[in-house]
């Protein structure tokens, strides 16, 4: 069913396809949670996490996605390597596939740098965030953990709050979320909204009371602290006070609905820690099932046909 | 064409005889448990049990086991196979886990079977009961409870179906696909 090496974006997915990598990570959910966490697919392959920007969540949840599935697993670490001696982009990818990787796994500041690799190596490419376009292990992540509260994505109502203009994985959810019929409100200020967003078929809203009335699910985004500096805001206080998700305005939302975030957090500034730690929170079950939808993606892709 | 090996009758029938032969080969039920294979065998596995438990009343431990991860086939086969649930409730070690499959045939499921169940624990001895056997093991494997022996080409093709509710079930031949 999966024609491509790579995963590269949610764009490229077709509805099937999603639901195929969130029904596998509900099967190694179940590996997860046995006394034993491992399972022998991927038994001599190797990963390569290839990080040219900081990650706590996704390089830790990829690695053990690994090894779980009994992958030797490699952490490339860039500022220790020849990158520093100027080695380029290209070469650096054509010597890990020399040395015999099986997937890169990589995130880099600027877009398209994946699709660049997908093109000039044979091995699988896993996009873990590039620049600001996407980073569809997240996406996935997150609709599977909706999926496991509420059951379907069609027809729900989704708010995500926060630096959309700057913010991939605000993309690669707008897409995954469209894809499968949710509603999506996108929420922030207008020096953060970027225009024509309403084309991929979002509702745009400048007031989180509006936009977060009667919402399934609120997506927090973390505020990326360097736009003050640069004059999208005036202040982190400021962003807080018109736009922080807090207990209060979380009763706007549907009594059931829950609280979202991709780590890590601000606390009190895009989300107040009553919230963030509160009942309606599913944070940290999103760090969990990060795991099993990774281990879905390196397995489907292990058995596509080169 | 396809052609009728057991109707839902027959099958009723060597589901009972098989229970009973698990009962005597165990000599009873002490630490005994049943743990179908995904998909075929599940069903199988909860009728044994039901039946094991009738004759001898007490209840048995049923369990549900997925091969997918285990398969040593996953860059060959055409299809991507789909991961399915894996539910064994119950502790296997010292136990007699016996497998319960549908069809027994190269034996490679049953192997994937056997390193799945050691994951899980250290069972104190593996049985296998099959409800067809139909040749060609590609390795050394054996079942100890067969429901019916059905010699086989590499062309032809067994289908079992195992309705819920008893209705429809039946073993067919398939011949040269």
């Amino acid at each position: 069913m999966f024609k491509s090496k790579d995963l590269l974006g949610i764009k490229d997915l077709t509805p099937k396809e999603i639901n195929f990598i969130l029904d596998t990570a509900s099967g190694f959910k179940d590996v997860l949670a046995r006394d034993i966490k491992k399972v022998p697919p991927l038994r001599g392959k190797t990963v390569v996490n290839l990080f040219f920007e900081p990650s706590t969540r996704t390089r830790t949840s990829f690695t053990l996605a690994g090894k779980r599935l009994s992958a030797d697993v490699v952490n490339f670490s860039v500022n220790t390597s020849s990158v520093v001696k100027g080695e380029t982009l290209k070469d650096t990818a054509l010597t890990i596939q020399s040395l015999g990787a099986d997937f890169i796994v990589i995130r880099h500041a600027s877009s398209g740098v994946p699709h660049f690799l997908s093109k000039i190596l044979n091995i699988s490419i896993i996009n873990a965030g590039d620049g600001a376009n996407e980073h569809p292990t997240q996406a996935l992540l997150d609709l599977f953990t909706i999926r496991s509260h509420k059951k379907k994505i069609n027809g729900l109502t989704v708010a995500i709050i926060g630096d959309i203009a700057h913010s991939r994985v605000a993309k690669s959810n707008i897409y995954g979320l469209t894809k499968l019929g949710a509603k999506v409100r996108v929420i922030c200020p207008p020096t953060l909204m970027p225009a024509g967003i309403d084309k991929l078929g979002v509702d745009v809203f400048h007031s989180i009371e509006q936009g977060i009335k009667n919402a399934d699910v609120i997506m927090t985004l973390r505020l990326q602290l360097e736009r003050q500096v640069k004059g999208f805001l005036p202040s982190l206080e400021e962003y807080f006070k018109l736009y922080g998700l807090t207990a209060e305005r979380l009763k706007l939302a549907r009594d059931n609905a829950i609280v979202m975030h991709p780590g890590p957090m601000n606390r009190g500034v895009e989300i107040d820690s009553e919230v963030a730690d509160g009942p309606q929170s599913v944070i940290l079950e999103q760090v969990t099932n990060g795991i099993a939808v990774r281990m879905a993606v390196l397995y489907i892709l292990a058995g596509v046909r080169r | 064409m396809p052609k009728e090996i057991l109707d839902s009758k027959d099958i009723k029938r060597v589901i009972r005889r098989i229970a009973h032969e698990i009962i005597e080969k165990n000599k009873g039920i002490e630490n005994l448990c049943l743990v179908g294979i995904q998909i075929g065998g599940v069903i199988l596995a909860q009728r044994l049990a039901s039946q094991i438990e009738s004759i001898e009343g007490g209840k048995i431990g049923v369990g549900a086991l997925d091969i997918t991860l285990y398969r040593d086939d996953i860059n060959i086969k055409k299809e991507q196979p789909v991961v399915k649930t894996t539910d064994i409730p119950f502790s296997i070690t010292d136990k007699t886990v016996v497998l319960v499959d549908d069809v027994l045939f190269t034996g490679r499921s049953i192997r994937a079977a056997m390193d799945a169940l050691i994951d899980f624990g250290r069972p104190a001895y593996i049985q296998l009961a099959v409800l067809i056997d139909r040749g060609h093991r590609e390795l050394p494997i054996r079942a100890d409870y067969v429901g019916k022996n059905i010699p086989t080409s590499l062309n032809e093709r067994i289908d079992v179906y195992l309705d819920e509710e008893n209705k429809e079930d039946k073993v067919v031949l398939v011949r040269g696909h």
